[in-house]
């Protein structure tokens, strides 16, 4: 069956996770995304494509696991953009992509003579999406970045953390993932607006812009009420602000390191909590209130942590459950992924099949459409594992062609 | 060559209608279809949302049009009252969805709202519900909130402090309702692409905390491609085995993110110079061991158990690095940093970012006029900047009922 995207081409110069993870989603709608690498340093313009974890004792530019679940559904093509006849056969898909996405260090496309501008020359219509830290233009447009260093700049790792503790940032590349996100919004969005007005355009991303849109109602406390984030025992973000909640965090349960997280929304979950945990010190009259609680909520958090370390997280987690109240295990990952009847239901964690790393589990996607669902089946490419179905299929170079293209090395 | 501005003009959504029954899990959806010009029709109980009764409140002064939460994710919407126990509003919330080209939905308010009725009077119509577990899964009753969502769909797990006796951290910002709200805009769009051919709308289910679940990086694929579990860390990635700190308090009390250490020559040579242009080259003891590191032709990292002047090398890079950065402060080692080659960062608090000269050189901050205050208010601006068709914030939060009179008059002549 088609896909809901099954009619647009992308020629897509992505790689990491916050450019690679814009066009796997694409991709994943059956669009088809043609990934170039350069076959001089073997694709290393995407480090993952070596890196761990590994499925076995195999190491090298295929066997990478990051690469392998950030490209599913894509295609594969090697061009050294290094000689002329790489520009051309590259002046010759763009002709034929409705999109050309990239999320290299600023000025990296112009140098190489593919800028907005060319790429326009050769379609008028493209659309041409570049996604960087710090966007094209400004004064750090040279600085360089990583999802950590996104988080750290756009005010996302202050944001997480205990009170009187150092931030405690994102232990992953909240960023990298999220900056894919505005990625493919910004694709898309693109391509809506060229179905409408016929237009193409570019569209530039920084990341670090991106992050500094998702902590809304802290700056606006700062510009209206000026009260920083950056205040005495702020931030504390296992409690919670908007609203105001108590209990409200991650308690300690029996085992070591093992917690369990939850919240009290409201007057009745607390009344379902008192009765569902039976604690005396659930009736004392400081707490009868959000108020009463919120002021005595160190004390509050400890009586708390004092019924959850009596249980295993689970158990603590289900008995409140069943009286409605918000909480769960924090989940370990073996926990949610292979133990969690939701995730098993959904269908989370498809299997798809690499040329070299055999059948690999990767991530799903959390939507599921009634009538154009995703597909992920196919593993990432080894580079130039399409070289034929794309400069053959779509170019139309035969295959004579294609093997000296490859001898010659431009290919 | 001008790279894409904040510039004024038709969003890429212009003409796009939106109908917007949700609560807090799915209303910064709302906010990314609005801000980009689509018309998003927020439907609000008489009473209004519960969340114009979040803190914080303007001049910390509750009241339903001073919520700052309530201001931030629904700017450029326009605001409808209708109560859905009432049967002429449902059948306006009926004549609204009918004209619609999306409707999105979470929480109580059309929970009961399902696709194939709503297609038989538009078939175009591309609704998109979220929910914390998915419409119908085995766990679809319990209850959630970001809180949870994040502890339980993976991403607390990897986050807080080496010292495990602090408990994992859920990260600040109500990031899992933005992770939903995110796959519900991408999934609209595909969907609203695949309409654009075929005229055929359809119902997508968002699903928060399997969201959440493929958001966590390597926290997810280390497990399902090597079964091996990561342990969280301060300020930096959950690991399989520990890595070294990468987080330093500066000489004004900021933190910075101090990157990957230096590794080359050349890096050897850049911190190097920055000790000696700072004046701190004898000072700083391991100094020969860094001049050492620029005559190094090549870094084999995996040798650095057993080359043991590698492994003094190495050390010295990081020490230099953290040396510079608790001397300096957090500004001065970032640009000063950035300038020579390493990709570090300052911590910023989010307001600080406002005032950085990058940010404000982009157009980042932007001014959105509260006339009925007499106040114009900075907000967090363009995630993405269009060449054609711009990100902008139409008009600040809607007053309750705002358009209550434009919206009815509108279905009255629809119907005729």
């Amino acid at each position: 069956m088609p896909g809901a995207l099954s009619h647009l081409r992308i020629c897509d110069f992505t790689g990491q996770l916050a450019g690679a993870g814009a066009t796997r989603f694409l991709a994943a709608f059956g669009a088809q995304v043609i990934r170039i690498e350069d076959p001089v340093n073997q694709g290393r313009w995407d480090i993952l494509r070596g890196m761990p974890p590994y499925v076995d004792e195999r190491r090298g530019v295929e066997l990478g696991g990051p690469f392998n679940n950030h490209n599913v559904e894509k295609l594969g093509v090697t061009l050294n953009l290094r000689t002329e006849r790489g520009k051309e056969l590259l002046r010759e898909l763009v002709a034929i992509s409705d999109v050309v996405a990239e999320n290299f260090s600023a000025g990296v496309m112009e140098r190489w003579g593919f800028g907005y501008e060319a790429l326009k020359a050769i379609r008028e219509d493209v659309i041409y999406v570049s996604n960087c830290g710090f966007g094209h233009a400004g004064p750090y447009r040279d600085y360089k970045t990583w999802g950590p260093i996104v988080q750290a700049v756009s005010g996302l790792t202050f944001s997480s953390g205990l009170a009187d503790q150092p931030p405690a940032g994102w232990g992953y590349s909240y960023m990298d993932h999220t900056g894919a996100y505005y990625m493919a919004i910004a694709i898309l969005m693109a391509l809506r607006h060229r179905n409408r007005t016929g237009e193409g355009q570019w569209v530039d991303i920084g990341c670090t812009e991106a992050g500094a849109s998702l902590t809304g109602p802290a700056v606006l406390d700062y510009t209206v009420n000026g009260r920083p984030l950056r205040r005495q025992g702020s931030p504390d973000s296992n409690r919670s602000q908007h609203p105001a909640m108590a209990p409200h965090g991650i308690y300690p349960s029996r085992e070591e390191d093992t917690w369990v997280a939850i919240a009290c929304r409201d007057e009745r979950d607390w009344r379902a909590f008192a009765e569902a945990t039976g604690e005396p010190w659930t009736q004392e009259g400081r707490f009868a209130d959000l108020r009463g609680r919120l002021v005595a909520q160190d004390a509050l958090d400890e009586l708390v942590a004092g019924w959850t370390r009596a249980r295993g997280n689970f158990e603590a987690a289900a008995a409140l459950q069943g009286a409605g109240v918000p909480a769960t295990a924090v989940q370990r990952p073996e926990e949610r992924i292979d133990r969690d009847p939701n995730t098993e239901a959904w269908g989370l964690w498809p299997t798809v099949r690499h040329r070299e790393m055999g059948d690999v589990r990767v991530d799903g996607l959390p939507v599921h459409f009634s009538e154009t669902d995703w597909t992920i089946e196919r593993g990432g490419p080894c580079l130039g594992e399409h070289n034929a179905e794309v400069f053959g299929g779509l170019l139309g170079l035969d295959a004579d062609e294609i093997a000296s293209l490859e001898a010659e090395g431009v290919l | 060559m001008t790279e894409p501005g904040p510039e004024a003009g038709p969003g890429a959504l212009e003409g796009l209608r939106v109908v917007e029954l949700c609560d807090e899990l799915g209303t910064f959806a709302g906010k990314l279809l609005a801000d980009m010009g689509a018309e998003v029709v927020k439907v609000e109980p008489p009473e209004g949302d519960r969340t114009r009764a979040y803190p914080p409140f303007a001049d910390d002064e509750p009241g339903p049009e001073r919520s700052l939460y309530f201001w931030h994710y629904n700017t450029s919407k326009a605001s409808v009252t209708l109560d859905l126990d009432a049967e002429a509003d449902r059948e306006r919330l009926r004549a609204l969805i009918d004209r619609a080209d999306v409707l999105l939905q979470s929480g109580e308010a059309g929970a009961d709202l399902t696709w194939e009725p709503l297609r038989e009077t538009n078939a175009g119509l591309i609704m998109v519900t979220l929910s914390p577990f998915g419409r119908g899964m085995p766990r679809a009753e319990e209850a959630a909130t970001d809180l949870t969502i994040l502890a339980g769909g993976g991403p607390a797990w990897n986050c807080g402090y080496d010292d495990h006796a602090l408990p994992p951290v859920r990260g600040g910002g109500n990031q899992g309702y933005h992770t939903a709200s995110h796959f519900a805009v991408m999934s609209a769009l595909v969907a609203l692409l695949h309409r654009d051919e075929t005229g055929r709308g359809q119902h997508i289910d968002v699903n928060a905390h399997a969201a959440a679940n493929v958001t966590t990086e390597a926290g997810t694929y280390t497990w399902l491609v090597a079964q091996q579990t990561v342990q969280r860390q301060t300020g930096r990635h959950a690991g399989v085995n520990p890595s070294m700190p990468s987080q330093v308090l500066c000489a004004d009390g900021r933190y910075v993110n101090t990157g990957i250490p230096p590794r080359r020559p050349e890096s050897f040579a850049a911190v190097c110079e920055w000790l000696t242009t700072m004046g701190w080259a004898e000072e700083f003891l391991e100094f020969p061991l860094l001049e050492e590191g620029m005559r190094r032709e090549r870094f084999d990292m995996s040798m650095l158990q057993q080359d043991e002047e590698l492994m003094a090398i190495f050390g010295a890079g990081r020490a230099a690095m953290n040396f510079l950065a608790t001397r300096l402060t957090a500004y001065e080692f970032f640009t000063g940093g950035q300038e020579r080659g390493f990709q570090i960062g300052i911590i910023y608090s989010p307001e600080e970012v406002l005032t950085d000269p990058h940010f404000i050189a982009r157009g980042f901050p932007v001014e959105v006029e509260h006339p009925e205050m007499e106040r114009t208010v900075t907000y967090p601006g363009a995630p993405y900047r269009f060449e054609r068709s711009p990100w902008r914030i139409r008009r600040r939060a809607p007053r309750l009922g705002e358009d209550n009179a434009r919206v009815f008059a509108e279905l009255a002549a629809d119907a005729g």
